[in-house]
C-alpha cells in the first residue's frame, strides 16, 4: 500500500468516463489508478457513456506508479459491485471517496454510524430491494410462437439490475422460454442460452394473457375485507409497481368495498344448519360416542390398563405432555424396572426408556446378562414434566403430589404382573414403590421388602451416569450400575 | 348440482382458505431447475409476489382441495353445518393451476389444505397425489406446503414429507378445553401425537442413512402450526405458554396467530366482531421476544395483571417500563443480551452497535443512525456524552412514549 500520508498530486479537476451504467470493471480500474496516485476524491467527476458524451472530454487516466499496490476488504468490492447497479448518479464518486478513505481507515466499513458508510449501505439496500422486487413482481404473459410457447414480461426496475438478476430467472424457469423486457435492457432465455439485448417499450410486450382472469379471481378472494391494512400493503407493494401488476387494478374496488363486506360478514346472523349437515352427522359421527375410558380399576390386562391411562387426569402433568407413556413388557414378567418419568424422546415415541438414558440401561442389562423377555419396564410418573427453553425441554423433577397421584397406575401394573422383584431406579421410583422418600445413594444395592411381600431392589437412575462430566468417573459409575444389575440377576436366580 | 368452472371453484376454495394466516415459503432447502430442466426453485428466503389490501403477503397459491367437510368446528367457515357454497377441485385442476400460476411468476408454490371428505386417509391421499404429480410428472421445483390431517395413516404422512417442503398441523385453539368446546370432533391428543410424529420423522431423516450415506428428504422446511386468537376467552399469558410448549416440544419453525375473523354464516357460539388485529400483532411481537431476544414467556406478561399484553405499547417497552431498575444501559459496555432488552433496539441494531464500539465509542447520535427511532431508545441508554438523568424513572415516561392515536385512514 502506498503511503497514505503523501500529499495529493493531482489537484486539478479530472473527469472519468465509464462505458455504461453498470461498468464496474471500468470504475475499478480507474479508481485503482487514481487512488494509487493519491488523486483527491473531490477533484474527480465520474460520468457514464450516455451523458458523458455530452461533455465529450475524457482525461487520460494516470499510470500506476511502479511497485504501488493497495488492498481493500473483500466486502467493499462486493458492495461496490452491487452499488454500481444503483441509478444514483453520484454512486461512483461515493465509492471512490470510500475507497480513498479505506487506505487510511481500513476498518471504515465496520463503522456503521459513519455517514459515508450509511449512504453506501442505503444504496446497497435499495439495489437489493429492487432485485428482490423484480423477482417478486415480474409478470409473464404467454404467447404462442411457431416453435412453441414463450413467456414475455415487461418490467420497469428502479435500478440497473437486469444483468445481475437474470441468473435467478434462469435457475427458476429453466424449462421455459422467456423474455424480460425493460426500458434499458432485455434478457432472453431460449432454454439453453441467456442473451441480453437493447431496451424496449411497453408496447413490445403482449397486452394480455387469458390466465390473468384466474389470477385476479384468486387475488380478490384470498383478501379478507375484515382485516383491511392498506398501509401495510403499500409498504411492501409500492404504487410505482402497480401499473405492471394485473391484479393491482382490483385494489381500489377491494378497498372501497371492504368496509361494507366486513360489516355484512359480521351482521349476517347465524343461520340454521345446512341441509346436508344431518346426513353427515348420521353417517360419520352417530356411532362413535366418545370412548369413556374408566380409571382402570377393573382392567384385567396391561393393555386395558394402558388404554385407561391414556386419558389420565389424576395430576396436571398431562396438559403439557404429548401423551401418557405407559410401561412395556410381557404381562408375566418376573422383574419390573421402575424409572422416574419419561423424557423428551419417550414423550414423542410413547415408549419408556428409548432416549439416551434408555440406551445406557439397555447396554448395561445386556452386559449383566439380564434376560429382557422376563422384564417389564415402566416409570413412577407417566407424563413428561418439563420447562420449555427455546427449542429444548428441560426435565423437571416430579413432586410428591405427582408421584402419589401416579402411584395408582404403578400399583395396578404390579397387581396384574405380580413380579418376584421390583427394581427402583432413582429416588422417584423408590418413593413411588415404597411410599416414602428414600436416600437411594445411601441404600443402593439393598433389598427392601414391602408389606405386600414384594421385594424392592434399590439403585440409581441410569440418567445419573449421563450427567457425570468426567469420563473415568462416568465409567466407574457405569461399572457400579452393571454390578447392581448382576446382583438383580442373582436375586432372580435365587 | 350445476357443474362449476375452474374459476368458480377457485373463487370458493380460495375464499375458504383465507382464514389460514401462513403463507410463508421460507426455510426450504436450496433447489433449482438447472439440472432437471423443469421449472421451480427455492433459495432459502421466500418471495412475496403480491400483497392483498389486508396487508398480507401472497406468496403461495393457498387453496383448499375441497371445502366439503365432515367436521363441525364452529370457528370454521367450512364446518358441516355452514351454508357456505361448496366445491371440490379435481387433482389435475390443482396441478394445472399451480403450474400455470408459477410459470407467470405469480407464486412461489402451493399451500394446499382441505376439508375432510369421507375419511382423513382419502383426503390426505389426494393431497399427496397432487404433490407427487407436481414433483415427479412435472419436475416442479417450487415450494409445496401441505396441511396435514392429523388422523391420516402414517404412510401418507411419510409420502407427504417426501414431496412437501413444509408440513403443518393446526392446533386451532390455544387450549384443549377450547378445542373440545368449539371443535368437538377434533381430538387435541391426536393433534399432539401427529406433531410429535412429524418431529421424530424429521430428526430421524436428518441423520444420513447407513447404506447410502445420504439424507432422505423429509419436509426440509420443518413444521408450523396456527392458533386462532380471540375465538374464546383464553388470555395472552396462556397463549404464550402454549407457544413455548409447542416450540420446545415439536421444534416448530413458526407459530401463526390468527385473529379470529368473523365468518359469513357464523356459529352463535362465537363473538361477532372485528378481528383483534392489534392483539394479534402484540402476540407476534411477544413471540419474537421469546425466540430472538432471550425473553422468557413468564416475564413478558408478568407486569400485566390480567394476563393480557398491553395493546398501547409493544411488549418490550411494556416490560422495560415495569423494570426500570434495570435501566439505563450503557451502549458502550453492556453485553448483547442486555442490549436486546432496550426498547427500540432490534437484533440488527444491536449487532451494529457491538461492531462499531470495537472501533470507537458511540454517542447518542451514532445510536440514532443505527436504529429506527431514537426517541424510544433515549430514556433507556447511556452513551458517550449522554445520560438520560431522571428521564428513565420519570412518572410521565409511559405517556411520552405511547404512540399518538392516529386518524384511521382508508386510502
Amino acid at each position: 500500500m502506498a503511503g497514505s500520508a503523501q500529499p495529493y498530486r493531482h489537484m486539478q479537476a479530472m473527469e472519468v468516463l465509464l462505458e455504461g451504467e453498470t461498468d464496474f470493471a471500468g470504475w475499478r480500474d480507474a479508481a485503482r489508478r487514481l487512488a494509487l496516485n493519491n488523486v483527491a476524491p473531490e477533484t474527480v467527476t465520474w460520468s457514464t457513456g450516455r451523458d458523458g458524451d455530452l461533455f465529450g472530454s475524457r482525461d487520460p487516466l494516470p499510470e500506476i506508479p511502479a511497485g504501488a499496490t493497495m488492498n481493500v476488504p473483500r466486502d467493499f468490492i462486493d458492495l461496490a459491485e452491487l452499488v454500481t447497479c444503483h441509478s444514483e448518479p453520484q454512486r461512483f464518486a461515493l465509492l471512490y471517496r470510500i475507497l480513498s478513505r479505506l487506505r487510511s481507515e481500513p476498518d471504515l466499513l465496520k463503522i456503521a454510524s459513519d455517514t459515508d458508510v450509511i449512504r453506501l449501505n442505503e444504496l446497497a439496500k435499495a439495489v437489493r430491494r429492487d432485485i428482490h422486487k423484480m423477482r417478486a413482481f415480474v409478470r409473464f404473459r404467454k404467447i404462442e410462437e411457431a416453435d412453441g410457447e414463450r413467456y414475455v414480461s415487461w418490467f420497469e426496475p428502479q435500478h440497473y439490475i437486469v444483468e445481475r438478476n437474470a441468473a435467478f430467472f434462469v435457475r427458476r424457469f429453466t424449462g421455459m422460454r422467456w423474455t424480460i423486457l425493460t426500458p434499458y435492457l432485455s434478457a432472453d432465455w431460449d432454454g439453453e442460452d441467456l442473451r441480453f439485448g437493447p431496451g424496449a417499450n411497453r408496447s413490445a410486450a403482449p397486452s394480455d394473457d387469458d390466465l390473468e382472469a384466474l389470477w385476479k379471481t384468486y387475488y380478490a378472494n384470498i383478501f379478507n375485507p375484515a382485516r383491511l391494512k392498506v398501509k401495510a400493503m403499500q409498504a411492501e407493494m409500492p404504487k410505482k409497481y402497480w401499473r405492471n401488476l394485473p391484479e393491482a387494478a382490483l385494489i381500489p374496488d377491494l378497498i372501497a368495498g371492504a368496509d361494507k363486506s366486513a360489516q355484512e360478514m359480521i351482521a349476517r346472523m347465524p343461520t340454521i344448519p345446512a341441509p346436508h349437515h344431518e346426513t353427515v352427522r348420521a353417517k360419520h359421527w352417530s356411532n362413535k360416542p366418545e370412548a369413556e375410558s374408566g380409571d382402570g380399576a377393573d382392567a384385567s390386562s396391561i393393555a386395558e390398563l394402558r388404554d385407561a391411562a391414556k386419558a389420565c387426569r389424576r395430576c396436571p402433568l398431562w396438559a403439557d405432555a404429548t401423551q401418557t407413556v405407559f410401561g412395556e413388557g410381557p404381562e408375566d414378567a418376573r422383574i419390573v424396572f421402575v424409572g422416574e418419568q419419561p423424557g423428551d424422546q419417550e414423550d414423542l415415541a410413547g415408549k419408556p426408556f428409548v432416549g439416551p438414558a434408555g440406551k445406557v440401561f439397555d447396554g448395561v442389562l445386556e452386559e449383566a446378562g439380564v434376560d429382557r423377555s422376563i422384564t417389564y419396564v415402566t416409570n413412577g410418573v407417566k407424563h413428561f414434566k418439563f420447562e420449555p427453553r427455546g427449542k429444548r425441554r428441560i426435565h423437571s423433577k416430579p413432586n410428591a403430589g405427582e408421584i402419589s397421584a401416579c402411584r395408582w397406575w404403578l400399583d395396578h401394573e404390579l397387581a396384574l404382573i405380580k413380579p418376584d422383584l421390583a427394581v427402583a431406579m432413582g429416588a422417584t421410583a423408590a418413593q413411588s414403590l415404597l411410599g416414602k422418600s428414600i436416600a437411594v445413594t445411601k441404600m443402593r444395592g439393598q433389598v427392601v421388602t414391602r408389606d405386600d411381600g414384594l421385594r424392592v431392589f434399590l439403585t440409581i437412575h441410569p440418567s445419573f451416569i449421563l450427567r457425570i462430566p468426567d469420563p473415568s468417573d462416568k465409567e466407574a459409575e457405569r461399572e457400579r450400575f452393571v454390578a447392581d444389575m448382576r446382583a438383580v440377576k442373582q436375586l432372580m436366580a435365587a | 348440482m350445476a357443474v362449476l368452472s375452474t374459476r368458480e371453484k377457485l373463487a370458493i376454495l380460495s375464499d375458504a382458505a383465507k382464514y389460514d394466516a401462513s403463507c410463508a415459503s421460507s426455510g426450504a432447502a436450496k433447489r433449482n431447475s438447472l439440472k432437471s430442466g423443469g421449472i421451480g426453485s427455492t433459495e432459502g428466503s421466500g418471495i412475496c409476489h403480491a400483497y392483498a389490501p389486508d396487508g398480507r403477503c401472497i406468496s403461495l397459491l393457498k387453496i383448499l382441495l375441497t371445502n366439503f367437510c365432515i367436521y363441525d368446528c364452529s370457528y370454521c367457515i367450512n364446518r358441516s353445518s355452514s351454508n357456505t357454497k361448496r366445491a371440490r377441485f379435481t387433482i389435475d385442476e390443482v396441478v394445472q393451476l399451480t403450474l400455470n400460476f408459477y410459470k407467470r411468476n405469480y407464486i412461489e408454490g402451493l399451500f394446499l389444505s382441505s376439508g375432510v371428505i369421507r375419511s382423513p386417509d382419502e383426503t390426505m391421499g389426494e393431497m399427496v397425489e397432487i404433490a407427487r404429480r407436481l414433483r415427479e410428472d412435472h419436475k416442479f421445483g417450487g415450494y409445496i406446503h401441505l396441511k396435514t390431517i392429523p388422523e391420516c395413516a402414517p404412510e401418507l404422512l411419510e409420502a407427504a414429507g417426501r414431496y412437501a417442503d413444509r408440513l403443518s398441523i393446526n392446533v386451532e385453539l390455544p387450549t384443549d378445553e377450547g378445542v373440545k368446546r368449539l371443535a368437538p370432533e377434533k381430538r387435541p391428543e391426536t393433534i399432539r401425537l401427529s406433531m410429535a410424529n412429524l418431529r421424530a420423522k424429521m430428526e430421524e431423516r436428518s441423520e444420513p442413512t447407513l447404506r447410502t450415506k445420504r439424507r432422505e428428504r423429509f419436509a426440509p422446511g420443518g413444521q408450523s402450526t396456527q392458533m386462532i386468537v380471540g375465538a374464546d376467552a383464553t388470555t395472552d399469558a396462556t397463549i404464550l405458554k402454549t407457544s413455548a410448549r409447542l416450540y420446545g416440544s415439536y421444534h416448530l419453525r413458526r407459530i401463526y396467530f390468527s385473529a379470529f375473523s368473523p365468518i359469513p354464516d357464523s356459529s352463535s357460539a362465537l363473538p361477532s366482531m372485528r378481528p383483534p388485529l392489534m392483539r394479534e400483532h402484540r402476540l407476534y411481537q411477544a413471540d419474537w421476544l421469546m425466540r430472538f431476544y432471550g425473553f422468557d414467556q413468564n416475564e413478558i406478561v408478568a407486569s400485566q395483571p390480567n394476563g393480557m399484553l398491553d395493546l398501547q405499547v409493544d411488549p418490550k417497552l411494556a416490560w422495560a417500563l415495569a423494570n426500570r431498575a434495570q435501566f439505563p444501559v450503557d451502549v458502550n459496555r453492556a453485553p448483547r443480551e442486555t442490549l436486546w432488552r432496550v426498547p427500540g433496539l432490534g437484533t440488527k441494531a444491536v449487532k451494529k452497535i457491538l461492531e462499531v464500539r470495537r472501533h470507537r465509542r458511540l454517542r447518542l447520535e451514532d445510536v440514532g443512525r443505527l436504529c429506527a427511532s431514537i426517541a424510544k431508545v433515549r430514556p433507556f441508554i447511556v452513551a458517550e456524552g449522554w445520560s438520560p438523568g431522571g428521564q428513565t424513572d420519570a412518572e410521565h415516561l409511559r405517556a411520552k412514549l405511547v404512540p399518538q392515536p392516529q386518524q384511521l385512514s382508508l386510502f
